[in-house]
Parts: C-alpha cells; structure tokens; sequence
C-alpha cells in the first residue's frame, strides 16, 4: 500500500456513526419486547395456578379439617375422611424410596465411574432418558402384569411401589447421572494420587460432593410418585378399603386415587367434589413440604469448590 | 542425541530408571523414547515448550496418565529395583510411595484438618490421637502450621491459593512418601506465595525426591539440582542445573534457556 493510500484510509470512517445509533435504539426497542413477552409467559402461567388453588381452596373450606384428616372412609360425605389414603400413600412412600434411591444411585455409580465409555454405555444411557418419558399408564401395565399377577402380589402396597419405583427410577438416575458428572475431575485425581482405589475414591469424594444433587433429585422424584393416578388406576388399587394399612402386603388407597373417584362420583353427589377439593389440597401441601426440603437441601449442602 | 552425565563421582541412590519410555494418546505420540535416570535427594526439574510432554511425563511416573482412556505405554520404569508396569505392583501401592502435587490446588471440599488426613484415614489409621499427629507433622513440614492451627476445623476452600497448595502439599507428605511429583505447583500463585512454596521445596529435599515441572527457567535454575530438557515429547539433555544453564551440549537447549527459541 503506499503512502497515499493509507492516508486517505486514515480520513475515511469505515462505520457510519448516524446508522450505528438507528440500529442500536432499535436493538434496544427489541430488547424491551423480549423481556415483556418473557414476563408475560411467566405471569400466564403464574395466574393459571393462582386461579386454580384458589378455586380447589374455596371448594374446600369448611370440609378440610382434623376431622376430615382422621376419620376414614364413608358413604356420607359429612363423615368421610381420608386418614386410609394418607397412610396409603405414606406407606407407598416407604417403599418408593429407598428402592429407587439404592436402586438409582448404584446404576448411575455404574454408568458414570465403572463402565467403559463406549457405544454399549450410550446405549442404555439413551434408553434410560427415553424410560423417562415414556406414558405413566404403561408402567401401569407394566406392574399390573409383572407384580400384580406374575409375582402374584394383587394389588397391594407392594405392588403398587413397585410399580412407582419403575415409574420414577429413570428420573432418579438421570438426576444422580448428573449430579456425578458434575464432580470435578481434580478432586477424583487428588484422591486417586494418593493410593486410593475407584470405590473409596466414589465413597469418600464423589458420593459426599454429588450428594446434594441426587437427594434433590430423588426428592423431587418422589413428589412424582405420589401425584401419580393412572399406574395405580390400572393396577386395580380400590377406593373403598375400610381397613387401614398395617403392612406391605395390605390394599390400600392412595390420595390421588381418593380424588380420581370422588370427582367422578360428583355428579351423583356434588359435596364429594368438596371432598376432593380437600383432598387436593392435603396432597397439594405434601408436595409442597417435599419441594421446599429439597430446595433447603440444595442451598445448605451445596459443596464450595 | 540424547547426553546424559552420569555422576561417578558422588554415587547417589537411583530412586527411578526410565528405559525406552514410548506413550502414545490413542495414535499420537507424546513420549518417545525417553531415558532418564532420578536420583535420590534431588530435585530435578524439567523445562520445555508448551505441549512437549513434560505433564504426561511427570503422571507416568505415578501411572496417573493411565486414567485418562486410550493410553498406551512401551518399555519400563524402574522404581526402585522393580518395573512399575508390573501387574505385581500394584498402581495404589506406587502412589502411596509416589506423591503429587498438582498444578492448580486441588483440595477436597472438606475441613483442612480432613483434607492432610484423607490419605492415612483410607489406608487404614482410624485412631483420632495418631492422626492429629499426622496432620500437624504434615502440616509443619510444609510451613502451613501456624497459619492454620487455629482453623483445621474450617473448610479447606477458606484458605487462599498459596495456602491451599501448601495444603496440598501437606496433603502429600501425610502419607510420608519417598518422591514428590510436582507439575506446575506455583503456576496459579502470585510472586511471594511462589517465594514460599520453592523456600518449602529447598526444605523437602533434605527428607524427598523431588520430581518438578515448570516453566519458570528462573525457578529451574533457583531451585533444581538437575534439570531435564524437553522438546516434542523427545528428552534432549539432562544434567546437572548448573551445567545446563552455562555449558548445555545441545544447541537447542542454548536456544531454548537463551529465549532464542522458536
Ligand atoms: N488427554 C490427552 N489426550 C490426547 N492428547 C493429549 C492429552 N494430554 C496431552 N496430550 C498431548 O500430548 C502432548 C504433550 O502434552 P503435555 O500436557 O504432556 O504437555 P506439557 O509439556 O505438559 O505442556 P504444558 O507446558 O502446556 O503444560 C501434547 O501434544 C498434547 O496435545
Ligand atoms: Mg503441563
């Protein structure tokens, strides 16, 4: 380039200062509309729950009270309670917990520290994540034949958390997947320098650091089992049991089930609707302690690092 | 190609023998055809351009490289009279003996006092007495004691990074080990956190081997007894430091220690 040239360059701006500002408000503007419409879906959603607890509360008042907790099931709605669902879904609780949590740690500890990395891993872990999403009344079908007659278990409480357990295990190991993919590298290194084999490396350093993560999402996956209608529905677990639970082999019911069929019988008798509104709203609040437990989990136990 | 200066003058102790070392990333090979002699007491410091294999040596040394997958080795690594590839020998028991130091402080998200402890607790040293002592050994020897000793219940990520190394270190030693590897120790400090870890080295070496990279030609110079040069996975010369940095053989050790490389 001579001399010349590169002083004429020098004279002339490249960017036009008039159009950067046009373009720069506009990009503002846009900026503006973006976040507007992202706080509207926010709100929609927001008001759509808002609407419905309000419309469950109001139905509910004056029939949810420690009476309604403890009595049991009755064929006039001034008397029933729901103290058999409550410890039906107490018990199913028992069951889904510490069989998904042993059963989902150890296949997530499997895949993610054990297994070679390869196309028979990614595979299964492929599967896994597609269990997740399959259709809740499939495993339904799943128990019904499996637990409920194969293994000849009816349509007990084991049976039923067993038939959860398959239903919530492949969130429990994909949130525990994660939740062990996340523990750095140089903390596993620190340990193995030290003369420290896998397992007591996966015991002293990986579980302790992964263990906020997989109890929450363990938690959350609980909260699914026990919302859920439909496994239960075509596993054939009653309503009207009179007895309360005392065992795993026992029937029972369960509060979602409570709810499916005093909605459907409101139309012989509309206070089984206020039933279920209470009802709702006893199942709405465990849910919400269990949710708030695993939030506290994960702000109080959340390693630094 | 390769001049090495075999010492008959003061016979020390050869802590390692490596013969023919090859390793291979999947088809890329990092190491070729290294052979290097560690002698005890010594520290002994490898230089080199980015790339060239200097980490990948200094994690073979403990068989650390082999987490990484697709790792491949030829030819064998004396230590101490016996191959470390050996099925015999097992990789837990050579990193018990093998200590490392990594390159940026990698302490355990737990208290400092469980941190130097880590090590004995896993093999085997339940009894609360023996390991406070352990930790405040561990802990004087790499100069962290008095900073610490009203704090080792707190968690280990409170420390700076100058500290947390030292942690590190102390980490290390509580398993009493025979050699120290350590990559970059003091890339990620600042200068006076830097001063107090090579002070701490000069201290070491008295009691350990010290195998150290670095890519501080100062630091080399400061603290090494010998010093090895690397260039493309290829060990050009080792001598004594001295020797390198005023009278090296290799015309390409003289580019590289003058700043002429590249
Ligand atoms: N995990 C790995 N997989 C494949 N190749 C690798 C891996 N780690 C290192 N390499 C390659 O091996 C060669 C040596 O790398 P190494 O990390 O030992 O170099 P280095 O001398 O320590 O470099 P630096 O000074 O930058 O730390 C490089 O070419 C690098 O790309
Ligand atoms: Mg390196």
């Amino acid at each position: 380039m001579s001399y010349d040239v590169m002083q004429q360059n020098k004279d002339k701006h490249f960017l036009n200062t008039e159009a950067l500002k046009r373009r720069m408000k506009l990009r503002i503007i846009l900026d503006k509309v973006a976040k507007g419409i992202f706080i509207l879906s926010t709100l929609f959603s927001l008001l759509i729950l808002g609407v419905l607890i309000y419309r469950v509360w109001n139905q509910s008042v004056g029939w949810l009270n420690l009476r309604f907790l403890k009595s049991n099931l009755s064929i006039f709605p001034e008397k029933a309670g729901i103290h058999g669902p409550i410890l039906g879904t107490l018990w199913l609780m028992a069951i889904v917990a510490p069989v998904t949590v042993i059963l989902g740690v150890a296949t997530a500890i499997y895949l993610e520290e054990y297994a070679t990395k390869g196309k028979f891993q990614s595979f299964i872990k492929t599967n896994i994540s597609n269990l997740a999403g399959v259709p809740s009344v499939i495993f339904g079908l799943l128990g019904l034949t499996v637990f409920g007659r194969l293994l000849k278990l009816g349509s007990s409480i084991l049976a039923g958390g067993l038939t959860m357990s398959l239903l919530v295990l492949p969130i429990v190991i994909v949130a525990s997947q994660e939740a062990l993919k996340a523990v750095p590298g140089f903390l596993k290194d620190a340990s193995y320098a030290l003369g420290a084999t896998k397992w007591t490396t996966i015991k002293t350093v990986i579980l302790p650091t992964a263990l906020p993560g997989i109890m929450t999402g363990s938690i959350l996956a609980l909260s699914r089992a026990i919302g859920e209608t439909a496994p239960l529905v075509v596993l054939g677990i009653p309503t009207l049991i009179l007895r309360i639970p005392d065992g795993i082999m026992s029937d029972f019911t369960a509060l979602p089930i409570q709810i499916y069929y005093w909605t459907l019988d409101a139309v012989l008798r509309p206070e089984y609707a206020n039933l279920a509104a209470a009802t709702i709203i006893v199942l709405l609040f465990m849910l919400f302690i269990m949710n708030s437990i695993a939030i506290l989990i994960r702000n109080k136990y959340q390693k630094r690092y | 190609m390769i001049s090495q200066n075999t010492n008959k003058d003061e016979a020390k102790r050869i802590i390692y023998s490596v013969n023919n070392l090859n390793l291979w990333y999947g088809k890329d090979q990092a190491l070729k055809n290294l052979n290097f002699t560690i002698e005890e007491n010594d520290v002994t410091a490898i230089i080199g351009p980015s790339g060239c294999g200097k980490s990948t040596f200094i994690k073979t040394l403990n068989r650390m490289i082999e987490i990484i997958p697709n790792v491949k080795t030829s030819g064998e690594i004396i230590y101490n009279d016996r191959n470390i590839f050996d099925s015999a020998f097992g990789v837990e028991e050579l990193r018990t003996r093998v200590g490392m130091v990594f390159q940026k402080p990698n302490p355990f998200p737990k208290s400092i006092f469980e941190n130097v402890v880590y090590g004995p607790k896993i093999h085997g040293i339940r009894n609360k007495k023996k390991l406070m002592e352990i930790a405040e050994v561990s802990l004087r020897n790499s100069a962290l004691w008095d900073e610490v000793k009203d704090r080792l219940n707190s968690n280990a990520y409170g420390l700076s990074g100058g500290q947390q190394q030292r942690l590190c270190i102390a980490r290390a030693l509580a398993m009493e080990p025979e050699v120290l590897l350590m990559d970059e120790p003091t890339s990620a400090l600042d200068p006076i956190a830097t001063a107090k870890i090579e002070e701490l080295i000069m201290e070491l070496k008295k009691d350990y081997t010290i195998v150290i990279v670095t890519h501080s030609m100062q630091q080399a110079a400061r603290i090494s007894d010998k010093t090895a040069f690397f260039l493309m996975g290829e060990l050009i010369e080792l001598d004594k430091t001295k020797t390198i940095f005023t009278t090296p053989r290799d015309k390409r050790t003289e580019d590289y220690i003058t700043g002429r490389f590249g």
